[in-house]
Parts: C-alpha cells; sequence; structure tokens
C-alpha cells in the first residue's frame, strides 16, 4: 500500500455511551482501500457499537466518522451511498417477496437498470428460481444468501458485517468465505466483526482486539494464529 | 424535489403493499369503527336526544379511535428482521421517511373513513344533503392533523412495552384541537349550512395541519437517528 | 457532565430554601387574602381562592413553556443538565396543575353549583395536566437516557406548541370563566389591595416553582450521581 492511495474510512475519537456504560471511549480507525479488518473482543466490548457507528445508523456523542472523505451526518445522507452492512438481521420485509425487497432497496439507492440488476444479484446468489419466495419461507442458509443479495444490490465500497458466520453450518460457512474473498477487490473495505476468528481469518489483513470501548490491540494479521490467540486471552481476561 | 417525492411514494407504496397482504390494521380499524357505531346506535335513547346533535359527536369519536388503531402498525412492521435499519442505512433524508409514513399512515386512516362513513350515514339516517363535500373537506384536513402527530408518536413508542397503550395516551391531546373544530363544522354542515360559514373553521384546521406536518418533518430525525 | 454527589446536595439544599420561602410566601398570600384584601361583592369569601388559583396557573404555564424552550435547547446541544432541568420543570408543572384543578372546584361550587365546568381556564389547564402525564409516562417507558432525553424533547417541542391551539380550540367551545380582569389593557378593575395580593401571589408561584424545580433538579442529580457511582 502506498503512502498515496486515499483513505476509504476514517473515524477519529469516537465516544459512544449507552446511560452509564461507556461503549466506545475515544476510538479511532483508518481503513486503506483493500483492506479487511477482523474486529474481536468479548460481549459488551463495543463492537456492534462501532459497526453501528460506521454505518452512519448511530450518532456518536463526540468524534466523527468519514467514508470517501464524506462526513456521516444527518445533512448529509449521500455519505451513507458507499455502504452496506449485513447483520445477523435480514433487514427483509416478511411480507414483500425477494425480489420486491432486493427493488425496493435498489430504489433507495437510486440504482440504473434496476431490475436487470436484480435479477442478477439474485442470481450471484443462487435464487433466481426463489425470486417469488417471502423471506418467512427460506431456511437460515437461504435466508442469509438473500440478505447478502439486499447488502450487496448497491455495490458497496464499504461493507461491514456484524457476526455473519454465527448459525451458519460448514457448508454456508465456506460459501460465505469464498463470496466475501471475492467480494474484497483492492477497491473495497471490509470490516468483520466475529467471535469466531477462525472463520474469517483467512480473508483479513488486519486484526484488531476491541476491549472496554478502546483498542486493545491493532495490527496487521499476525501468521502464528496459535500466539494471536494467546494474546487476545490475555487481552480479554488478564 | 422531484426524487424527495418520488422516494416518499416507494416507501408509502411499500408500506400500502405490506398492509394489503397482511390485512391485520385495516381490518381491526374498520370493525372497531364498525362495532363503536352499532354500540354508539344502541346506547342512546332517541326520544331524550335529537340524532343529528348527537351523531357528529359520535361520528369523530369512532374515527379518532380507529386512527389510532391504524397508525400502531406503523412501525411495528419495521421491526420485523430489522427492516427499519435497512431504511435508514439508505442515502434517504429522514424527512422523507416520514413523508412517507405519513402518506401511508393517511391512506390507512382514509380507509377506514371510507368504510365508517356510509355506515354511519346507514345507522343514524343521515341525510347528507349538500353537506358531503364540506364533510370530506373536514374528514382530511383533521385525519391530515391525527396522522401528522400519530406518525411520530408510534415510531417514538414502537420499543416501549406498552406500545398501544402509550399511543393514545401521548396522542389525544393533540387530537383535541382538530377534533374540537371539525365537531363543530359538521354540526353546522349536516345543520345545512353553506360551505361559507365554516371557512374559518377549515382555515383553523388547515393551519393545525401545517405547524404540525411542519414540525414533525422537523422532529423526525430526532426520534429516528440514535 | 458526570453527576457527583457533593454537587447535588448543594443543589438540593439550594432548592429546598427556596421553597421554604416560597411556601411561607404562599403563607403571606394566604394571610394577605384573609385578612387584608376586601371581599368581593358577588362571590363573598370563596372569590379569596383566586389569589392561590391564578397565579397557579401561571406557574403551570410557565413550566411547560419553559420545559418546551429546553426541549428545543436539547436538541440543539444534547447536554443532559437540560433534559434534567427539562423533566424537573414538567414534573413540578403537574403539581401546579393539581393545585388549578383543585382549587378551580374549590372556588366553583359555591359560585357556579358545580364542582366542575368546561370553561376555558379550568379545560386548558386540564389538557397540560394529560399532556404532562403524557411525558412523564413516555419518560418512564424509556431506559437509555440519550433516547428518553431525545423523545421528551420531541414531545415537550410539540406540546408547547399545541398549548395556543388548544387555548384558541377551548375558548372556542365555551366560556363560563370569569372575565380576565386584570390583563384589560385599560386599569384592571381591581381594587388596589386586591391588586397587590395578586401581584405578590405570581411572584411567590414563581418563586416557587424556581424552589421546586431547583429542588427536583437536585434530587434528579443525586440519582444520577449514585447511578453512576453503581455503574463504574
Amino acid at each position: 500500500m502506498t503512502s498515496a492511495e486515499p483513505t476509504l474510512v476514517e473515524a477519529r475519537g469516537l465516544v459512544r455511551s449507552y446511560g452509564a456504560v461507556r461503549a466506545l471511549r475515544g476510538l479511532d480507525l483508518t481503513l486503506a482501500p483493500g483492506d479487511v479488518l477482523l474486529v474481536l473482543g468479548p460481549n459488551g466490548a463495543g463492537k456492534t457499537t462501532l459497526l453501528r457507528t460506521l454505518a452512519g445508523l448511530l450518532r456518536p456523542e463526540s468524534g466523527r466518522v468519514s467514508v470517501l472523505g464524506r462526513t456521516l451526518t444527518r445533512d448529509d445522507p449521500g455519505a451513507r451511498r458507499p455502504i452496506g452492512l449485513l447483520s445477523h438481521q435480514s433487514l427483509l420485509y416478511d411480507e414483500l417477496t425477494l425480489s420486491e425487497n432486493l427493488m425496493l432497496a435498489g430504489r433507495l439507492y437510486d440504482l440504473p437498470d434496476l431490475r436487470a440488476r436484480v435479477e442478477a444479484a439474485l442470481r450471484q446468489q443462487g435464487l433466481q428460481d426463489r425470486s417469488d419466495a417471502r423471506p418467512r419461507q427460506l431456511s437460515r442458509g437461504l435466508l442469509q444468501r438473500a440478505a447478502i443479495a439486499r447488502a450487496l444490490l448497491h455495490d458497496p465500497r464499504l461493507l461491514l458485517l456484524d457476526e455473519p458466520f454465527t448459525g451458519l453450518d460448514a457448508v454456508a460457512g465456506d460459501r460465505l468465505r469464498q463470496l466475501l474473498g471475492e467480494h474484497c477487490t483492492s477497491e473495497r473495505a471490509m470490516v468483520i466483526v466475529t467471535h469466531h476468528a477462525a472463520e474469517a481469518w483467512d480473508l483479513a489483513n488486519r486484526v484488531a482486539v476491541l476491549v472496554g470501548g478502546r483498542w486493545g490491540y491493532q495490527a496487521e494479521r499476525p501468521s502464528d494464529q496459535a500466539a494471536f490467540h494467546l494474546r487476545y486471552h490475555e487481552l480479554v481476561h488478564g | 424535489m422531484g426524487r424527495a417525492l418520488r422516494l416518499a411514494l416507494v416507501i408509502a407504496a411499500k408500506d400500502i403493499r405490506l398492509e394489503l397482504r397482511s390485512r391485520t390494521s385495516l381490518l381491526s380499524a374498520s370493525v372497531f369503527a364498525a362495532l363503536v357505531l352499532i354500540v354508539f346506535n344502541f346506547a342512546r335513547d332517541p326520544t331524550a336526544v335529537a340524532t343529528v346533535d348527537l351523531a357528529p359527536s359520535v361520528l369523530w369519536v369512532t374515527v379518532s379511535f380507529a386512527a389510532v388503531v391504524a397508525m400502531n402498525r406503523a412501525f411495528t412492521v419495521e421491526r420485523e428482521n430489522a427492516a427499519f435499519d435497512g431504511l435508514l442505512l439508505a442515502p434517504v433524508d429522514r424527512e422523507i421517511l416520514y413523508l412517507g409514513k405519513f402518506l401511508a399512515n393517511l391512506a390507512f386512516v382514509l380507509v377506514v373513513e371510507a368504510i365508517a362513513l356510509p355506515l354511519f350515514v346507514l345507522f343514524f339516517n343521515i341525510d347528507l344533503g349538500g353537506a358531503l363535500p364540506g364533510l370530506l373537506i373536514t374528514l382530511l384536513l383533521a385525519t391530515a392533523g391525527f396522522v401528522a402527530v400519530g406518525t411520530v408518536f408510534s415510531a417514538m413508542v414502537v420499543r416501549t412495552r406498552f406500545a398501544e397503550l402509550m399511543l393514545p395516551i401521548l396522542l389525544l391531546p393533540f387530537m383535541v384541537p382538530p377534533l374540537i373544530f371539525a365537531v363543530k363544522i359538521s354540526v353546522l354542515l349536516l345543520a345545512g349550512r353553506p360551505l361559507s360559514e365554516v371557512a374559518e373553521g377549515l382555515r383553523f384546521l388547515a393551519i393545525y395541519d401545517v405547524v404540525f406536518v411542519t414540525l414533525s418533518v422537523l422532529l423526525f430525525s430526532a426520534v429516528v437517528d440514535e | 457532565m458526570t453527576a457527583d454527589l457533593a454537587s447535588a446536595r448543594r443543589v438540593m439544599i439550594r432548592g429546598a430554601v427556596l421553597t421554604v420561602l416560597g411556601l411561607l410566601g404562599v403563607g403571606l398570600v394566604m394571610v394577605l387574602a384573609l385578612a387584608y384584601t376586601p371581599e368581593e361583592i358577588n362571590q363573598g369569601l370563596a372569590q379569596k381562592i383566586f389569589y392561590i388559583h391564578a397565579p397557579s396557573a401561571w406557574a403551570a404555564m410557565l413550566s411547560v413553556v419553559l420545559t418546551g424552550l429546553a426541549s428545543m435547547l436539547y436538541l440543539w446541544l444534547h447536554d443532559p443538565r437540560i433534559d434534567r432541568f427539562a423533566a424537573s420543570s414538567a414534573e413540578v408543572g403537574s403539581i401546579f396543575c393539581g393545585v388549578v384543578l383543585t382549587t378551580g372546584p374549590i372556588w366553583g361550587k359555591p359560585i357556579w353549583g358545580t364542582w366542575w365546568t368546561w370553561d376555558g381556564r379550568l379545560t386548558l389547564t386540564l389538557f397540560l395536566f394529560f399532556l404532562l402525564l403524557g411525558y412523564h409516562t413516555l419518560r418512564a417507558a424509556i431506559r437509555e437516557p440519550f433516547e428518553r432525553g431525545r423523545f421528551s424533547a420531541v414531545l415537550g417541542i410539540m406540546g408547547m406548541v399545541l398549548v395556543p391551539f388548544i387555548h384558541l380550540s377551548v375558548y372556542l367551545w365555551r366560556g363560563l370563566h370569569p372575565m380576565p380582569i386584570v390583563l384589560k389593557p385599560s386599569a384592571p378593575s381591581l381594587d388596589p389591595q386586591m391588586l397587590r395580593t395578586l401581584l405578590i401571589s405570581f411572584g411567590v408561584m414563581t418563586l416557587l416553582y424556581v424552589g421546586f424545580v431547583t429542588l427536583r433538579y437536585g434530587i434528579q442529580l443525586a440519582h444520577d450521581a449514585r447511578e453512576a457511582a453503581d455503574a463504574s
């Protein structure tokens, strides 16, 4: 990575509390295109809070997030355009078909050639035969694929993933890993929040550990996974 | 401006489609309205109080309660699968989100009123005469007033434990000014007074609507943006 | 702004002092009402409630307006102190509403023959009371302080804007209340002793408002301080 490369995401001094609980205590984060950041940490460390703040769904009490140079504020909705989120909820409406759900998402992002795009997105996830199915009728694995189709429809340069491997069997997990590997080109960046470091280890080029609202560790992905796990345990339980 | 309206209509259309498929809210609100009208009909003593005096109050009580029932659904549907996050993630102004929700809610309540009004005319033996156009305008203006504030409040209470109870508690004071004027206007119209006599009241309703729609548009972001 | 117990106690003491002064003032007003002011020709002794009733209505209105203004400020600045103030003001407003709604019937029964009338001022106060009740119900239903502050603020602003509309529609609906004899453009048609007592009472009620709000704010501050201490 040359120093002339622009940053995709820049977050400075993020602070966010929930009542007396300080979920983020002045966090900084920079992502360059091509970065895949693995975020680990114990429950309640602030991982989901961080992700939602990067997505523009949460406003930090102080600090700011900018994506592709635009600060995320309520006055600039366009700044959210390059962001995609895959959470453990599908964000789909139960009474709309998959096709209708995607068409709605596409309209919210002003996507051109919408119909063709939706068909392509469904085909990419192997859902072209289920375009008239409703989310309720799908298995967990298929539902996750539908959620992925929705998240990737507008081709987000920043993809945020919240525990994407939870509840997936080995086959579905492999499929997701492969998909994410293909998605992350040199133009795009991903942040994967997960409990299962092993699942996403090979995808990442950076690893960070969030403890008590602060970075306990942030570095290039180490080659020795076992040693890292020891370090992780120290950070979290030490 | 064109994009804003177009997106608002996309969101409103989505809500309308969802409601047509599940039909829960429209159905319960309409049944509720019919029940209230029937009960009122049996609860009164026709010799003691003239129908034409009581009728407008009955109509408007029915309409208000049905409106609250219909509006409760506005944000419960967004809770499934965290679908609302999908709307909030998108590059769409919160004002447009509000407008879409407002239009959908307005459509729902107007549909319930379209069902209640003929029943009302039937049960209470009302001779509409030339009052219909005036009544329709009044219904539209007063409903817009309820729905403007109700849309914001239903977004607030959806995550509280007693959401269905909280909405009427918060909303009822806000329904009173439009109700008072709507009833007064209805009484005059049903008594055969011309539209010109109620123009003042209609103007009040319109001002109420403009003020509260504007306020709601401005405040919606404070509710949905965490 | 983190709360700490010591400063909370100082605020509570200040509030308590002002409240006691205010209550003494109320006592003074009652003495003046009974001993100093002349009896009104038509209404007799019952009219003396007016010296408590009308200024309480003023204090209730003041509470609602200040809650509304604080709400606007909170949405702009997001300072939890402002939210604390808005909540305290709303609570105090409920108390004053309660006073108006009890003194009104006490005044009304001997004069109009009924406990309750749907006249302008009483009805308006009744709606203020319901607005404030809704405000408290909403606050009680939301745990997270930031969300609670935001939602209360939205309700507070809407409520403040609603007040003139209620006023207009209620006055158009009915009017049994005695003519507003004080705020006439020309000279007020009250005896000078009545006027003086009334003005003193307005001042006393305002003082009582400040005292109550300060005290309530202090109590909330102490509560928040204790919660913060427990969490860390």
